[in-house]
C-alpha cells in the first residue's frame, strides 16, 4: 500500500498548478471564493480557456478531443481546480451529453453535436425531473407522441439548472405506455428556440436564480434528434447517472470550506479570545476534519476500485452520502462562526460587507441555505440508501 | 400542576391567533418581510390596538401581562404565523424601561418604537465582552451589530461600559449613525454605530436588567421556534400523506416515517424546556433556564428545519414554498441572543461550579 502519487502524477499535478496559476482569471476565482453567482460571460470565458488548453471535455475519450486522462489523473486536476478556486464546470453538456453521445449517439449526432460542446457555441441543460417525477423518475410523463417525421411534445419538466443560460435540452419523454414504466422512455434533444416552449425561473430558499421549469407544448422536434432507440432512453438515462461518478463526495469543495472555516475560527473574535479558542466549535471543526481526512481516502480507495475495475461501482453512493453530509455541516460552521454577524440578506448589503463582517463572508448564510440541495439532488441521500441496500445488503 | 392556560392567557390567545390568520397569513408575511422597511407598519399598528403589545407587558408599567407565560404563548402563536414584526425588542425594551422606571406608554400603543442593542461584532452574545464605551457621562463610542428592529427604532437602549461598569443608556436614532438591512429570515435590523453619540443614562450598573431583557427576550425566541417547529413537522406530515413516489405515498417508508417521529419528539422537548423557561422568568435560577432552553432549542431547530427540508425534497428548497421561510427562521433564530454553543457554555460553567461546591463540602 502506498497513498502517494506515482512521480508521473505528482508532475502532472504541477503542470496543473502552474497552469491554474497562469490561467485562471483573479476576478473569477474571487467570486468563486465568496459564493457568489458566477455571470454566464464569467462562465464561457473559464469554459473556453480550458478547451484552449484541451483539459475541457475530461469525461470523453481521445478520440473525440478529451485528455485521455486517468481516473487518478482526472482526480488530481479537479483537487487543483477546487484548490484554486476555478468554477465547476457546467456539466451538462460536457459530462452528461457528451459521453452519452459518444456511446449511444449516431456518427451524425457525434459530428454535429460534440464539437459545438466544446467551442460553447452550444449550452446544454437537462429535462430530466418532473412536478411528480423527482425520485421515481421512472414515472416521468412528458409525453412525446410520434407523428410522421416528428415528435410532438407535451408536458412538464423542472430543477432545470442554468436553464437561463442554454439554447439545447435533452430531455427524457415517454414514448409509450406499455409494459413498466422504464419501458416506455426515449431519450430526445430538443432546441430551445422550438415554438412551444416557455421557461420559468424558480427562485430558490435563499433568494438566487439557478434552476427554472420548462413548459412544453405540442413542440414539434424532427425524429433524428433521438438519442439510441426509442423506448430505450432508460438505459442510457442509468448510464448518464452512474457515468460521473468520480466527484461525487465534493471532497474538493469540503477542502475548501474546511479552509475557510478555519481561516473564520482565526479571525472572529468572542470577546479577548479568538473563535477558535472556543472548546465547543473547535470540537465541531475538529470533528468535521477528522470525517474529510477519512473520506479523502474512502474517496481515494473507491478511485482506485473503479479504474482497476473500468466503472464506478454501487459503492459510490456512500461517497455521494457522507460527502454532502461533510460538506453541509462545514457550511453550518461558517454560518455559525459569524454569529449575529451572518444575518443580512446578501442582496441587501452592496457596500463590499465590510461593515456587516469579514469581507468574504457575506454569502455564508445563503451558501448554508442553498447547499441543503446537495443531499435531495443527484438522487437523494434516501435514494442513494436505497441503493446501498440493494447493491450492498442483498436485502 | 395544571398545564392548561389561564381564562385570560387563552383570550389573548384566540384574538391574535384569528387575527394572524385573517389578516396577516403567511404569504402576506413573506411578500412584506424582505423588503424595506421589513415589516408592515399598518399591521405593527392593529397589533397595538388589539393589545398585544400591554399583554406582553407587567401591569406595574401599565400593561396586564408579562409573565414568562404570557411571552410564551404570544411568540408561539406569531412562530405559527412566521411573523416578522420586530416585538422581540419591544418585549426586551419594555423590561429595561422598567428597571429604569421610565414611562412606556408610547412604546405599548406602539407609537413609539425602541430597539436593544446589546450585540457587538467581537461580543456577539456575552455581555461581559461589550466593549461600547461611555466617553463621557452623557456619550457613548463603538459598533453595535444586527440590532433587530433597528430598522424602524425611534430611540435605541445601548448597553455600554463607564470603566468597568456596564449600563445602560438611551440613544436618539437620529444622533446615531443607523445602516438599516433585511434578514436573510426576514424582517430587519441596523447597525449602529456611535462615535462621541450623544445619551442619557437610565441604569446604572445594569447587569441585572440586562440579564432579565435577555432571559426574557430567550424565551420569546423559544416560543417562536416551537411555533415555528409545529407548522413545519405539520406540513411535513401532510406532505409525507400526498406526495405520492413509486406507486405510493412516500410517507408509507418507513425510513422517512421514523424520521418525523424524531422531529415529533423533539418539538415535544423543545416545548417542555420552554415552558420551564417560561416559569423560572421571574426566578433566581432565570439565567440557566434561559439557556438550557435556548441550548436545546438550538438542536431542535436545526433538527426541525433540515428534516423539513430534506423529507419535502427540492420543493422545500423553493421561495415559493412556505416551509423554506420557516426552516430560515428556524436556523436563524440560533444567531440571536446566544447560540447552541454559548449556552451550552453557560451550563457547562454550571456544572464546573456544582463540581466545586461539592468539592468544598
Amino acid at each position: 500500500m502506498d497513498l502517494n502519487f506515482t512521480d508521473q502524477e505528482r508532475a502532472f499535478q504541477s503542470e496543473v498548478q502552474t497552469f491554474l496559476a497562469d490561467n485562471l482569471p483573479d476576478d473569477i476565482a474571487a467570486k468563486v471564493r465568496l459564493g457568489d453567482g458566477l455571470t454566464k460571460d464569467m462562465m464561457d470565458l473559464w469554459h473556453s480557456i480550458l478547451n484552449a488548453k484541451g483539459w475541457l471535455a475530461t469525461t470523453w475519450t481521445k478520440a473525440f478531443g478529451g485528455p485521455g486522462w486517468t481516473p487518478v489523473q482526472k482526480h488530481i486536476f479537479e483537487e487543483e481546480c477546487c484548490r484554486a478556486y476555478a468554477p465547476r464546470i457546467v456539466p451538462f453538456g460536457l459530462n452528461m451529453l457528451g459521453p452519452v453521445l459518444q456511446k449511444f449517439g449516431t456518427a451524425e449526432q457525434q459530428e454535429s453535436i460534440l464539437p459545438r460542446i466544446l467551442s460553447g457555441e452550444d449550452w446544454w441543460c437537462q429535462g430530466y425531473s418532473e412536478p411528480g417525477a423527482g425520485s421515481d423518475l421512472a414515472s416521468l410523463k412528458t409525453r412525446a407522441i410520434r407523428e410522421g417525421d416528428e415528435y410532438i411534445i407535451n408536458g412538464q419538466k423542472t430543477w432545470t439548472t442554468l436553464g437561463q443560460h442554454a439554447n439545447k435540452i435533452f430531455c427524457l419523454v415517454r414514448t409509450s405506455s406499455e409494459g413498466k414504466p422504464q419501458e416506455g422512455i426515449s431519450f430526445v434533444l430538443v432546441d430551445l428556440d422550438t415554438p412551444g416552449i416557455e421557461m420559468r425561473p424558480i427562485r430558490l430558499i435563499e433568494g438566487g436564480h439557478e434552476v427554472n421549469e420548462v413548459f412544453f407544448t405540442d413542440v414539434r422536434v424532427p425524429v433524428s434528434n433521438l438519442v439510441g432507440e426509442e423506448n430505450k432512453g432508460w438505459t442510457i438515462a442509468k448510464f448518464l447517472l452512474s457515468h460521473e461518478r468520480t466527484g461525487i463526495a465534493g471532497v474538493g469543495f469540503s477542502m475548501q470550506a474546511l479552509e475557510e472555516v478555519k481561516s473564520l475560527a482565526h479571525t472572529i473574535r468572542r470577546g479577548a479570545k479568538r473563535l477558535i479558542d472556543d472548546p465547543l466549535f473547535a470540537a465541531r471543526l475538529a470533528k468535521v476534519e477528522i470525517d474529510l481526512e477519512a473520506m479523502k481516502i474512502t474517496n481515494l480507495r473507491m478511485l482506485f476500485q473503479a479504474q482497476k475495475q473500468g466503472a464506478p461501482g454501487p459503492e459510490t453512493s456512500m461517497l455521494k452520502i457522507k460527502g454532502t453530509v461533510i460538506n453541509q455541516e462545514l457550511r453550518d460552521l461558517a454560518r455559525r462562526a459569524l454569529g449575529p454577524l451572518a444575518a443580512p440578506f446578501p442582496g441587501h448589503v452592496s457596500d463590499g460587507n465590510i461593515l456587516f463582517g469579514p469581507a468574504d463572508t457575506a454569502f455564508n448564510a445563503a451558501r448554508y441555505f442553498n447547499n441543503r440541495k446537495t443531499s435531495i439532488f443527484g438522487g437523494s441521500n434516501e435514494i442513494q440508501r436505497n441503493i446501498l441496500t440493494k447493491t450492498m445488503l442483498e436485502l | 400542576m395544571d398545564f392548561n392556560l389561564t381564562e385570560d392567557r387563552r383570550m389573548v390567545l384566540d384574538t391574535l391567533s384569528r387575527y394572524l390568520q385573517d389578516q396577516y397569513p403567511v404569504e402576506h408575511r413573506i411578500k412584506v418581510a424582505y423588503d424595506a422597511p421589513f415589516h408592515d407598519p399598518s399591521k405593527w399598528s392593529e397589533l397595538a390596538n388589539l393589545g398585544l403589545f400591554s399583554a406582553l407587558a407587567d401591569e406595574s408599567v401599565g400593561g396586564f401581562g408579562g409573565t414568562g407565560f404570557d411571552i410564551a404563548v404570544i411568540f408561539e402563536a406569531l412562530g405559527k404565523a412566521l411573523n416578522c414584526e420586530p416585538v422581540l425588542p419591544l418585549v426586551m425594551a419594555s423590561r429595561l424601561l422598567g428597571f429604569a422606571g421610565r414611562d412606556q406608554h408610547a412604546l405599548l400603543e406602539g407609537v413609539e418604537n425602541y430597539a436593544v442593542a446589546i450585540s457587538e461584532p467581537d461580543a456577539p452574545y456575552e455581555l461581559s465582552h461589550i466593549n461600547c464605551i461611555a466617553t463621557s457621562e452623557h456619550r457613548l463610542s463603538g459598533r453595535k451589530s444586527a440590532v433587530y428592529g433597528g430598522q424602524i427604532a425611534k430611540t435605541f437602549l445601548v448597553a455600554a461600559k463607564a470603566g468597568n461598569i456596564l449600563n445602560l443608556y438611551q440613544v436618539d436614532a437620529h444622533q446615531a449613525e443607523v445602516i438599516s438591512y433585511g434578514l436573510i429570515d426576514g424582517g430587519g435590523a441596523a447597525e449602529v454605530l456611535l462615535d462621541d453619540t450623544p445619551a442619557e443614562l437610565l441604569i446604572e450598573n445594569a447587569v441585572h436588567a440586562l440579564s432579565d431583557a435577555v432571559n426574557a427576550g430567550i424565551v420569546a425566541l423559544c416560543s417562536e421556534a416551537v411555533g415555528l417547529m409545529t407548522v413545519s413537522y405539520d406540513m411535513t406530515v401532510d406532505y409525507l400523506r400526498q406526495r405520492k413516489q413509486f406507486g405510493r405515498p412516500i410517507g408509507s417508508f418507513q425510513a422517512l416515517q421514523h424520521r418525523a417521529v424524531d422531529m415529533l419528539t423533539e418539538i415535544e422537548q423543545a416545548r417542555s424546556i420552554t415552558i420551564k423557561a417560561a416559569a423560572e422568568l421571574d426566578g433566581a435560577q432565570a439565567s440557566r433556564y434561559a439557556s438550557m432552553a435556548k441550548n436545546l432549542i438550538g438542536r431542535a431547530s436545526r433538527l426541525v428545519a433540515e428534516e423539513a427540508i430534506q423529507l419535502h425534497g427540492g420543493i422545500a428548497m423553493t421561495w415559493e414554498y412556505p416551509v423554506s421561510h420557516f426552516a430560515k427562521r428556524l436556523v436563524m433564530l440560533d444567531h440571536q441572543l446566544g447560540d447552541t454553543d454559548y449556552h451550552l457554555s453557560k451550563i457547562i460553567d454550571g456544572l464546573a461550579s456544582d463540581l466545586s461546591n461539592h468539592n468544598a463540602a
